[in-house]
C-alpha cells in the first residue's frame, strides 16, 4: 500500500477547516499535544501538521487566488528517515506512512533541514519532532463506522477538496483523479518521491476583450444628432 | 538558517581538535619516530582531547531532548550524523591505545606497527571531521551546503586551526619552530583558497530546483506570486529556516572572518622570527584565528536558504 493525499487546487477555499481539524484530532492522538506557545499572547505560535499558504498565480485578467494547504507528503525516497540519525523517524513497510518514534526522538531538527516541504515542526516544549501521521490512529479504527475512517483533514474539508487512499491500487479514487487530471509532485527535482500529488487549477474561461476603436465619421454625426435629440 | 552557537561552537572545536591530533601522527610518522619526547606527546595529545571533547559536548546543547542522544549512533548506514557520532566515540579507545602504546616506548621496539598506526589515526582524524562536513553537505534542500566543497573547507579549516595550534605549542616549549613555519604557511593559505572558492560558488542560486518559487508549487503552465503566509505570529519552519540578516553586515562579517581568520593570522605567522619572537604572539593568532572561523561557521549558516523559503515568499534559494 502506498496511502497519500491529492489535494484538488480549484476546490481548495482556504478556510483552514483541515488545519484545525488535524490539530483538534492530533493533540490527543498518538503524536500529540500539538503544543500552543503563548496562545492568548501578542504573537500566538504553535505546532501545527498542516499549514495553508495562499497565492496569487497568471496575469490579469486572467489572475487567480490559489490556496495551497501542505502536510507531510510520506516520499517513497524519504530524505527524513535517511538522514535520521537514532532512528527515531521510520517509513512504515506496509502502507508508506513516515512517522516519528517520540520514545527515540533526540530533538536534533536534522530531519526537518532535510524536509523541503517544511513537513516537520520540533515541539519546543516536550522536545521531539512532530509530523503528519496520515491519522494513523484514525485510518485502521475498526470502531469507527467505514466511511469515517479517513484522514481528519479529509473527513472535515467542506468542499472535498482532499481525497485520500491507497496509490498502489489503480482503480482508488486517488489514483484516478491524480491521472485524470496530471496531480503534480511538489519539487520532484530533489527525487524524493513524494506520494502526495496536487490538482492544479483548470484553466480559467478567457475573457473576451474588445479594442477600443476611433468612431468614423458618420457614428461622430450619429452621435451628435442622438446628444441634441435627447436635449 | 538560524545559527546556533553550539553547532558553530561544535564544528570549530571538534574540527581543531581532530585537526591537531591528525598532525601529530603525521609528524610521527614523516619523523619516522617520535618527534618529541613522549610526555610533550602526551600533553599535546591531551589538549587536542579537550578540544574535541569540547565541541562534542556542545553539539549536545543544540538538541532539544538530549536523553535520548546515546541513541544518535543507531542509524550510522543512512545517517552522516549517526557516522560522526559513532566515529567520534570510537576514536576515544583507538587514540587512547595509541598514546598508551607511546608511553610504554612502543615506538622503539615496534617501529613499523607504530608508523602503520600513526598512519591510521591521521586518517582517522581526518575521517571525522569529513563526517562533520557531510552532515551539512548532503542535504538537498539547502543548496549552498550542497556542495563538495563543504567537507573540503570543514578538513583544510580543521587541519589549519591544528597546524596553527601546533606551531604555538611548540614555540611554547621552545622548539625550533623555523622548519615548520612554511608549512603551516601553507595550511593557511590552503584553507583560505578553499574557503575563497566555495563563497563564489554559492554566489548565485546554485540548483534549478532552488531558483523560482514555480518548482516548489508546481502550478501547470503559470506563474506564482505569495498572497499570503497563513501565520500572524512566527513559526517553527521561520524560526529555523527564515533567519535573515542584511547584506551589509553580511559583508562586514566575512571581512572580518577572512581578515582575522586567514590574513592577519597568516602575517603573524609569516613575520615570527623574521621581527620579533614572542610566544604571546603565536596565542594571538591562535585566538584571531579562532575567531575568525566562528564568523566564518556563523556565515555558514546564515547564508545558507533553505528551500522551504520558497514557500514564503522568496523567489531564490
Amino acid at each position: 500500500m502506498r496511502l497519500g493525499l491529492v489535494v484538488d487546487l480549484d476546490k481548495c477555499v482556504g478556510c483552514n477547516a483541515c488545519a484545525i481539524a488535524c490539530k483538534q484530532w492530533n493533540t490527543s492522538g498518538t503524536s500529540g499535544s500539538l503544543t500552543d506557545y503563548r496562545p492568548y499572547g501578542p504573537d500566538p505560535s504553535g505546532v501545527f501538521f498542516n499549514r495553508i499558504r495562499h497565492y496569487e498565480t497568471g496575469n490579469y485578467p486572467e489572475n487567480k487566488t490559489v490556496h495551497f494547504p501542505m502536510s507531510c507528503m510520506h516520499c517513497e525516497e524519504a530524505a527524513c528517515v535517511t538522514v535520521c540519525p537514532t532512528g527515531a523517524s521510520y517509513k512504515r513497510e506496509e502502507d508508506g506512512i513516515v512517522l516519528v518514534d517520540p520514545e527515540k526522538c533526540m530533538g536534533c531538527n536534522y530531519c526537518a533541514w532535510a524536509c523541503p516541504y517544511g513537513a516537520r515542526e520540533l515541539d519546543r516544549e516536550e522536545g521531539i519532532m512532530k509530523k503528519c501521521t496520515l491519522c494513523v490512529d484514525r485510518i485502521y479504527d475498526e470502531n469507527l463506522p467505514e466511511s469515517e475512517r479517513k484522514p481528519a483533514c479529509v473527513m472535515t474539508c467542506p468542499t472535498t477538496a482532499r481525497y485520500f487512499g491507497d496509490f498502489d491500487d489503480p482503480n482508488s479514487e486517488v489514483s484516478i483523479v491524480s491521472k485524470e487530471r496530471e496531480g503534480q509532485e511538489l519539487f520532484s527535482e530533489l527525487g524524493y518521491k513524494p506520494v502526495n500529488k496536487y490538482l492544479s487549477p483548470r484553466k480559467k474561461v478567457e475573457i473576451e476583450q474588445h479594442e477600443i476603436v476611433e468612431p468614423d465619421l458618420v457614428r461622430k454625426v450619429k452621435d451628435w444628432v442622438n446628444k441634441v435629440v435627447e436635449l | 538558517m538560524h545559527p546556533a552557537f553550539s553547532v558553530i561552537f561544535f564544528t570549530v572545536t571538534s574540527g581543531a581538535g581532530y585537526g591537531l591530533m591528525a598532525l601529530l601522527c603525521l609528524f610521527n610518522f614523516l619523523y619516522l619516530g617520535m618527534l618529541f619526547d613522549k610526555n610533550i606527546f602526551l600533553i599535546f595529545s591531551g589538549i587536542s582531547a579537550v578540544l574535541f571533547t569540547m565541541g562534542l559536548i556542545s553539539s549536545t546543547f543544540h538538541l532539544a531532548n538530549p536523553k535520548n542522544a546515546w541513541r544518535a549512533f543507531m542509524r550510522f548506514r543512512t545517517s552522516w550524523l549517526a557516522r560522526e557520532g559513532l566515529l567520534a566515540i570510537l576514536f576515544y579507545p583507538t587514540l587512547f591505545l595509541y598514546l598508551l602504546l607511546i608511553h610504554l616506548d612502543f615506538y622503539k621496539d615496534y617501529f613499523l606497527l607504530m608508523q602503520i598506526y600513526s598512519v591510521f589515526i591521521f586518517f582517522f582524524a581526518i575521517l571525522i571531521i569529513y563526517c562533520t562536513g557531510m552532515i551539512y553537505a548532503c542535504l538537498k534542500t539547502i543548496p549552498q551546503w550542497n556542495t563538495p566543497w563543504t567537507p573540503i573547507n570543514y578538513i583544510t579549516i580543521g587541519i589549519y586551526l591544528g597546524g596553527l595550534i601546533f606551531f604555538a605549542l611548540l614555540s611554547f616549549n621552545d622548539f625550533n619552530i623555523n622548519p615548520y613555519k612554511p608549512f603551516v604557511l601553507a595550511l593557511i593559505f590552503v584553507a583560505f583558497i578553499a574557503k575563497f572558492i566555495y563563497y563564489l560558488s554559492i554566489k548565485g542560486p546554485r540548483h534549478e530546483i532552488g531558483q523560482a518559487t514555480n518548482a516548489a508549487i508546481k502550478l501547470k503552465n503559470t506563474n506564482v506570486r505569495l498572497l499570503d503566509v497563513g501565520h500572524t505570529g512566527g513559526t517553527f519552519l521561520t524560526d529555523e529556516f527564515g533567519y535573515k540578516v542584511a547584506e551589509k553586515r553580511l559583508r562586514k562579517i566575512k571581512w572580518f572572518s577572512i581578515f582575522s581568520g586567514f590574513f592577519i593570522p597568516f602575517f603573524l605567522i609569516f613575520s615570527y622570527s623574521y621581527f620579533f619572537e614572542n610566544i604571546f604572539l603565536c596565542l594571538f593568532a591562535v585566538l584571531l584565528s579562532f575567531t575568525g572561523m566562528i564568523a566564518e561557521r556563523w556565515l555558514f549558516f546564515a547564508e545558507a536558504k533553505h528551500v522551504v523559503n520558497l514557500y514564503h515568499g522568496a523567489q531564490k534559494c
